[in-house]
């Protein structure tokens, strides 16, 4: 697939809030709303325990092996304010136990960012563990949301400049940027990379990935997560030309060694 | 007074009320010792049990490939007409069998004569002749009693699916006797108890007075008979049980001469683990017995309840998938003192999952409290990942009802052991019944007036209102109806076919439950909401009968958490449940009602046209209470969700069941975290006053491959509504409808 920067740089450079403003008894109502692509009540695979998952819509990376295309564009999904979104994420604090929680995906939920924020807060206040599932490429400020954010799953998508863009189609900037106020902020990490055959395997790229990671602190724990072609049949749907055609998926046991490896080597141990 | 309260018997154990009257929850409670520890402690199994074991199972893959291993012709079911039979004499070390010989299966012509019948010549037997002749010309069943007494309203609603399975053609079951009172006491004392009961039963000779004297005579005669039928094995149950084999042992033929006696749809075992672990400690302590010991008598206990078969017609088997025979063991719960009720006893009965092997009996029942020591939701949880095995129930729902000494009887219904029984009362179709409400009381697939009274509906969109208004007297004529015909079927089922071995192992003034229940909710609740949110047209046919529906728009969906249809399904079981308790009981029984189809929603599907949420003619329905299958798109908690919002006290307080299935790797990433993450899935849905839940954790890829493989999957097990079923029994169907039900996944 053609990658179009100029493109993506326009959709990562729009302010997807909206605001609304209501004029009502004198008063001025100042409402965020964000953009959901869809909820998903059970995820047990992003972030520790029982988590219910919230995909927001919008992403301005265009990862050859993305496998939810769909949550690319700002305009689509579904609109709602993070009070009715919170709501809804809360009617399954029942099952969330003492590790569990709320985990903010996507798309790339940095691209929301006040609409994100305000749903942490709300999280926060709610006494829920709250994760941000991210690639870290957002609009440059983070405070708000970093400061409710109890754990990052920081999506690396590659270690190195060049090889991050072959592979987003965007500079290494703006994750670096995001990064940066991560490790500041000291928020704990689960860093989490996609091994795809051909692009982000083999024993020298992640023995490259294994020295970028020891220079980061906070990290918890690291996924390796093996490419899987489940979101191919999106592409057809989308009308987009899907680029690792032919890409055989991967299987969990072929990374067990390396996940060890740098569960071993990259983590600070501290208990979650 | 005949139990010396000094005897050997009881000596060791703590003293209280049960010493001298029938109490075995005060036994329990004076004499149990909670367990808060983990699985560390369980033992393998037993050279005896592998030798049991290996010839049994093999007699059990046999039958799946026959489908029946033999039948006795020459007596019908009694509770000592049987000679002895045994597996593997000089290992059994629990011995009992139904006849003369394991899997061989019992003429019951009590229920019905020609069903019996039927069912034998389909698998190629013949009853004798004699016996058959005496059953036809001086014997009524009944089968008999019911269809004389039936009205042609019940024929009617019979015979075009509104009311299906009902138990007017075989036993009803669902009756669970105290199994656990024949160890404690020995059958002598709870014979002079019943005399006492008897005397005592005195006074106008009204028809309930008539009726219970007889009863208790009957109640009387079969503890005799269960006393001769143990000592044919070499067994005195006369006397209370010494040790913890015979604890095992006599509650065993307690149960026993229940099933040789009776064909009951399900018959369940009770309580009876915690009971047991009171023997068992004592002969810990004693150092007359070790933990492989105590495993063994809880393993070869549950080799002769995997053993236990019922003669069905194959059309019976259709109905309800495979061969079940609900031998439900309820596990677990707290006490109302807050101790928990789990002891090493309740281990030991699921560790039989890991020594025999997964098996759909007995049906392995955990009553749930967050409460529950860690150590033994763990174990659970971890179990239930390994074998799909095991069902949950609510006990913080149920003990508030029914105190801490209740049973689960078939799949969910709860019952305080030996002080209530209950009236089986199959289900309603409330699918159907909407389509009543549209078509005028004019059934859809036979083209008869069911329904009386009911205006047809003729416009070109359907209107909410109107149709919720046709529906509503819809089902209130139903609830009549179905009421009226559940006291027929039950005058004469204690008419003609009385359980008196289990009926003797209860007091004798028992409290009866009537357990109506409901098929279809899900889809009743799509429809309504698709015509209240959606454009619903009917296609009608040249007699105005509405044969399909077209759809336009979105509607919500029952099984996403959306308030919008969920209390559309609320109010339906909230009006049912009203309904039905307007009208009396034969014998002051209580109303309750079930949202639970067993596997018989393929069947209630088959007999139901086209519906207005857009399922085809035919189409199976979704289970219990579960959400139809792939429309729960908000993951696996907001099904859950949906579901925990049907409510079980004084509306669905027969049990309201559902059936969740994951895939292994959407359920955590390693061991530990799949039994910590399902551990607070079952807190999180119970917390909400949910009732219950069956877990399956597996591939859809592995269904589809025993399906075409059935030869290398004989043992697959897996949960289907309030109970496991052996796969490769099921018809092909309802394999089908299994594997199309949602698999929660994520990518």
């Amino acid at each position: 697939m053609e990658y179009d920067e100029k493109k993506a740089d326009r959709l990562g450079e729009e302010s997807p809030d909206c605001r609304l403003f209501f004029f009502a008894k004198e008063v001025w109502f100042h409402m965020t709303l964000g953009r959901i692509h869809s909820l998903e009540s059970m995820g047990l695979v992003d972030g520790p325990g029982v988590r219910a998952v919230v995909f927001l819509q919008g992403c301005a990376l265009r990862c050859r092996y993305c496998h939810n295309p769909d949550t690319w564009v700002m305009e689509g999904g579904e609109s709602c304010t993070p009070q009715q979104l919170t709501g809804r994420l809360l009617r399954f604090q029942p099952y969330f136990g003492q590790n569990g929680g709320v985990t903010f995906s996507g798309g790339e939920p940095l691209l929301q960012p006040e609409f994100l924020a305000e749903c942490l807060a709300l999280c926060r206040q709610a006494g829920v563990h709250t994760c941000l599932d991210t690639a870290g490429c957002g609009l440059g400020e983070y405070g708000p949301i970093l400061q409710n954010t109890d754990l990052v799953l920081l999506d690396v998508k590659h270690h190195d400049p060049e090889g991050y863009r072959q592979l987003t189609g965007r500079s290494m900037e703006a994750f670096d940027r995001f990064l940066e106020q991560v490790q500041e902020a000291g928020v704990p990490l689960w860093v989490r990379h996609v091994v795809v055959p051909g692009l982000t395997d083999g024993a020298e790229h992640l023995a490259g990935l294994e020295w970028y990671l020891h220079t980061l602190r906070h990290i918890r724990r690291v996924e390796l997560l093996p490419y899987h072609t489940l979101g191919v049949h999106k592409y057809a749907a989308l009308g987009i030309p899907y680029p690792l055609e032919g890409t055989p998926s991967m299987e969990r046991e072929a990374l067990a060694d390396w996940n060890r490896r740098l569960n071993e080597t990259c983590c600070e141990k501290e208990n979650l | 007074m005949s139990i010396d309260v000094n005897c050997a018997a009881w000596q060791g154990f703590r003293t209280g009320e049960w010493r001298h009257l029938v109490n075995v929850r005060n036994f329990i409670q004076k004499n149990y010792t909670p367990y808060t520890g983990d699985a560390g402690f369980l033992a393998g199994i037993s050279t005896k049990t592998a030798e049991v074991w290996k010839k049994a199972q093999a007699l059990i893959i046999e039958e799946v490939q026959k489908g029946i291993i033999d039948v006795e012709t020459h007596a019908v079911s009694g509770i000592d007409n049987f000679a002895p039979g045994y597996i593997d004499r000089d290992n059994e070390v629990i011995v009992g069998l139904q006849t003369d010989a394991p899997l061989k299966r019992i003429v019951n012509p009590f229920g019905g004569i020609r069903n019996a019948i039927s069912a034998l010549e389909q698998y190629g037997y013949r009853l004798d002749p004699e016996i058959e002749r005496h059953f036809r010309l001086y014997r009524k069943t009944h089968n008999e009693g019911v269809f004389d007494a039936y009205p042609k309203r019940t024929r009617l609603a019979r015979s075009a699916g509104l009311l299906t399975g009902l138990p007017d053609a075989y036993g009803r079951g669902r009756i669970v006797g105290d199994y656990r009172r024949v160890p404690l006491y020995g059958t002598d004392f709870l014979i002079e108890e019943k005399e006492k009961d008897l005397d005592l039963l005195d006074g106008a000779m009204t028809d309930e007075r008539i009726r219970l004297r007889e009863e208790v005579q009957m109640q009387i005669r079969a503890l005799k008979e269960m006393a001769a039928m143990a000592a044919r094995y070499g067994c005195d149950i006369t006397r209370p049980a010494e040790n913890a084999r015979e604890a095992v042992q006599n509650l065993y033929m307690a149960y026993l001469a229940g099933v040789k006696e009776n064909n009951g749809a399900a018959t369940s075992l009770g309580r009876t683990a915690t009971f047991l672990d009171i023997y068992i400690q004592r002969d810990l302590e004693r150092g007359v017995l070790d933990e492989r010991g105590a495993q063994e008598l809880m393993d070869q206990f549950v080799i002769k309840l995997r053993l236990v078969r019922h003669l069905r017609t194959p059309e019976y088997n259709g109905l309800f998938g495979g061969d079940p025979t609900w031998v439900t063991e309820s596990i677990g719960g707290m006490g109302v003192d807050g101790r928990t009720l789990v002891t090493k006893n309740s281990f030991r009965m699921l560790h039989t999952l890991t020594n025999l092997g997964t098996a759909p009996e007995p049906n392995l029942t955990v009553l749930w409290s967050k409460d529950l020591p860690e150590g033994f939701k763990r174990y659970c949880a971890d179990m239930s990942i390994k074998t799909d095995s095991i069902q949950y129930e609510s006990d913080e729902l149920m003990r508030p009802m029914y105190g801490d000494d209740y049973c689960i009887s078939c799949c969910v219904s709860a019952m305080a052991v030996g002080k209530q029984m209950q009236f089986f009362g199959a289900r309603a179709n409330l699918a159907k019944s909407l389509l009543y409400a549209i078509n005028g009381g004019v059934d859809e697939k036979k083209g008869v007036q069911v329904v009386p009274d009911i205006p047809l509906d003729t416009d070109e969109v359907l209107d909410y209102p109107k149709v919720l208004g046709n529906y509503k007297k819809v089902l209130s004529y139903v609830a009549e109806l179905y009421v009226d015909t559940i006291n027929i079927i039950h005058y004469m089922h204690d008419k003609y076919a009385y359980e008196s071995s289990q009926m003797a192992l209860h007091d004798t003034l028992v409290e009866r439950l009537a357990a109506f229940g409901v098929a279809g909710l899900s889809i009743a609740a799509d429809s309504l909401s698709a015509i209240k949110f959606a454009r619903v047209r009917p296609i009608r046919n040249e007699n105005g009968i509405a044969v399909d529906f077209e759809v336009e728009g979105d509607f919500p969906k029952y099984g996403n958490d959306d308030d919008r249809v969920d209390d559309i399904a609320v109010e339906l079981v909230s009006y049912f449940s009203a309904e039905l308790k307007k009208h009396p009981l034969y014998r002051g029984a209580i109303h309750t009602l079930s949202a639970l189809t067993i596997t018989s929603n393929v069947m209630y599907g088959k007999k139901t046209g086209a519906t207005p949420d857009g399922r085809k003619a035919g189409e199976p329905f979704a289970p219990g209470a579960n959400p139809m299958h792939g429309r729960d798109r908000s993951g696996a908690l907001a099904s859950l969700n949906s579901v925990a919002k049907l409510p079980y006290r004084a509306v669905c307080q027969d049990g309201v069941s559902n059936t969740f299935s994951i895939v292994p790797n959407a359920l955590g990433k390693s061991d530990g975290e799949r039994t910590c993450n399902l551990v607070n899935i079952l807190d999180g849905y119970f917390i909400q006053g949910a009732h219950h839940l069956n877990v399956n954790v597996m591939n859809r890829q592995l269904l589809l491959d025993a399906m075409e493989h059935p030869e290398q999957y004989p043992t697959l097990t897996i949960r289907v509504s309030g109970y496991a079923v052996n796969f490769s029994r099921l018809s092909r169907e309802q394999q089908l409808e299994v594997i199309k039900r949602t698999f929660h996944q994520q990518m």
